[in-house]
């Protein structure tokens, strides 16, 4: 009995050379190496290929020339910020990447949650099935294959674009809106919308699928109509959700992809569609000087987008209690 | 999703056989099914249009009779896409990279998920926050050229493969499923009787996490399959190029297709609109292992989403 109830001092006083006594770190070591052993190789590629790149980003600051490397190149300080706030491009730039963003997060957002909540209301199982399998299959086409289409179909001469146009009425052929400046966000953003709406519902419709029956049947009860089951039961359930895919949104305001854009891209609607990644791509790494002027323009976008994710996620903690947050 | 939506009408059911469905969910029932009929004609239309006009023949498709169904049926434009020598070398390119690459994506997101999914695993929260600060912020696209300079990767086929060895988002999936769906009563169990952290992942974790692997097999390698960022930026030799590089040389950087060249022979007209036909029959043919396979993957890529969804 005495033993089972202090058995480690009988071990301690029973052994004639005590062990030294491990500190905390020691032990959990000895307890977890093969833990640390399998991460190993992943914090090796996380320090060479994501860390090692943001070490590089000083180069932002330094006048970077290859032989020197990037400890040699000399220090300038801000002056390729500088010279990018001064350039004739720069609000031109940053007004395109933002009204872009903005245009495409106003349409995009909404748009699968309205389509999320009107299938939750399909009542015929296998037609909203059919649906969902349906609309789904526009987001595993590739952006090369996307914008392809998007060039066939909307050819004012061979493509669907011109055999409507001229199917009502119209004479000849129509302007191309391809190369147009004008048509070149609502292509961008509608485009989106084709592709992706099916596909970013799937989350609502999870969680609308969590929404308790007896829920709908009290409020039906009460001579709610579906209708206002719809804003009053369903809505209120994927607000979490719809929050938290907000706060990653706005997040990444600035951080309009560079690669629909550039497959977009043509000489004659450039004034709309040249944003702050392609004139990175451009300046940056198709000119040969361009390093460490395109990694400052690359740096501030990637502190005015972090900046815009803190605050937005502070803003949402602070309205939802604590409910609705990243961290 | 599917049990709700039933449940739902059969509580419906109930309690319309005591006062009947009201004139106004009638309307709003009719109406939405119109607006979904009709999104879904939307969407499903381009689809069709693609198909068919890639097997119409090139004077149709150039002349624009194309509209539903194929006109003219014909191959003509599969049959110039395969003596296109370099969408063979493209096709291998792909497969390779999207083979190879996901094989290492998935080792390297299982080294990371399995321990960051153990909540007393020592260091845990550091070598969280190393991922998770990567997620929002990043070096650039300028220096991480560089280091591939610098690692001697520019121009090979590594460069599409290795940097990319970790979604972080895809890792943070694997390790919600190892920490929710596999009991820790498992492991604690198998502790006792001396298994190893390591003996335990592969003889126990892995042939448990079928689910999470298929579903991360799927996005990483559709993933791999429409990549081509990558190879424009590292990639200077065109027998290395994937599937994608090809596309975008022939179907978009070179739109042949402008006003001024209307007027033309009648030889370079014929040869035009084959060429025509063919840009559709490529694009069928570069999406088409992706949509073949799509019926069966389909609930696995939802499944993904969902495990996706819950909050670590």
């Amino acid at each position: 009995m005495k033993n089972t109830q202090a058995p480690q001092e009988v071990v301690v006083t029973g052994t004639a050379t005590p062990a030294p006594r491990k500190s905390p770190f020691v032990r959990k070591f000895q307890r977890d190496w093969q833990l640390h052993l399998l991460m190993l190789l992943p914090l090796i590629w996380l320090l060479i290929f994501k860390y090692y790149p943001m070490y590089g980003a000083q180069i932002a600051f330094r006048n970077y020339r290859a032989r020197a490397g990037i400890w040699g190149s000399e220090w300038v300080g801000l002056k390729w910020f500088k010279r990018f706030w001064t350039s004739p491009d720069f609000a031109k730039i940053l007004l395109n990447t933002i009204i872009l963003a903005a245009y495409s997060l106003f349409i995009t957002f909404p748009l699968p949650i309205i389509f999320a909540l009107m299938l939750n209301v399909v009542r015929n199982e296998k037609f909203k099935k059919f649906t969902q399998t349906m609309t789904y299959i526009p987001h595993f086409i590739s952006v090369v294959v996307l914008v392809a289409i998007l060039n066939q179909v909307l050819s004012p001469v061979n493509g669907l674009y011109g055999s409507i146009y001229r199917l009502f009425g119209g004479e000849g052929y129509p302007t191309d809106i391809r190369s147009s400046a004008s048509a070149f966000r609502h292509l961008y953003v509608w485009s989106a919308v084709w592709q992706q709406l099916g596909w970013n519902s799937i989350i609502y419709l999870a969680s609308l699928s969590s929404v308790s029956n007896d829920l709908h049947e009290a409020a039906q009860l009460d001579g709610a109509s579906r209708w206002k089951r719809v804003i009053h039961v369903d809505l209120p359930t994927i607000i979490p959700t719809l929050g938290i895919m907000l706060i990653l949104r706005c997040g990444h305001i600035l951080s309009i992809g560079f690669e629909k854009v550039f497959l977009m891209q043509n000489s004659l609607n450039l004034t709309k569609s040249e944003v702050i990644s392609t004139y990175v791509y451009k300046k940056g790494l198709q000119d040969t000087n361009g390093f460490s002027f395109g990694t400052a323009v690359d740096l501030f976008n990637s502190i005015v987008n972090c900046i815009l994710l803190l605050t937005v996620n502070w803003i949402s903690k602070k309205a939802s209690k604590d409910e609705v947050s990243l961290f | 999703m599917a049990n709700n939506a039933k449940a739902i009408a059969a509580a419906e059911k109930k309690v319309s056989n005591k006062i009947g469905l009201s004139r106004e969910d009638k309307i709003m029932y009719t109406v939405v099914n119109i607006i979904v009929c009709l999104l879904l004609l939307i969407i499903i239309y381009p689809v069709i249009f693609v198909v068919s006009s890639s097997f119409s023949s090139g004077n149709a498709v150039s002349s624009g009779r194309v509209l539903l169904w194929p006109v003219e049926p014909s191959v003509v434009g599969y049959d110039i896409v395969f003596h296109y020598r370099t969408v063979w070398s493209g096709f291998a390119n792909t497969i390779f990279y999207t083979v190879v690459g996901t094989a290492w994506n998935l080792f390297m997101t299982t080294l990371a998920a399995y321990p960051l999914s153990r909540r007393n695993f020592q260091g845990r929260g550091i070598y969280m926050t190393l991922f998770t600060i990567t997620m929002f912020f990043s070096g650039g696209v300028i220096p991480h050229y560089l280091l591939m300079v610098k690692l001697g990767l520019t121009n090979s086929r590594w460069a599409l493969v290795i940097p990319g060895a970790i979604n972080v988002h895809n890792m943070i999936i694997m390790r919600t499923f190892f920490r929710n769906s596999i009991p820790g009563e498992l492991q604690e169990a198998a502790m006792l009787d001396g298994c190893s952290d390591i003996r335990y992942l592969l003889q126990i974790v892995l042939p448990l996490s079928k689910a999470v692997m298929s579903v991360l097999l799927l996005y990483y390698a559709v993933g791999h399959w429409n990549a081509y960022y990558g190879a424009l930026l590292y990639l200077r030799d065109e027998m290395k190029f994937p599937l994608q590089l090809i596309l975008r040389t022939i179907l978009i950087a070179s739109t042949s297709t402008d006003l001024t060249q209307i007027e033309s022979s009648s030889a370079q007209e014929a040869a035009k609109s084959a060429g025509e036909a063919m840009r559709y029959a490529l694009i069928v043919v570069s999406t088409a292992p992706i949509l073949v396979v799509y019926p069966w993957i389909q609930k696995y890529f939802e499944k993904g989403v969902m495990i996706g969804s819950v909050k670590g």
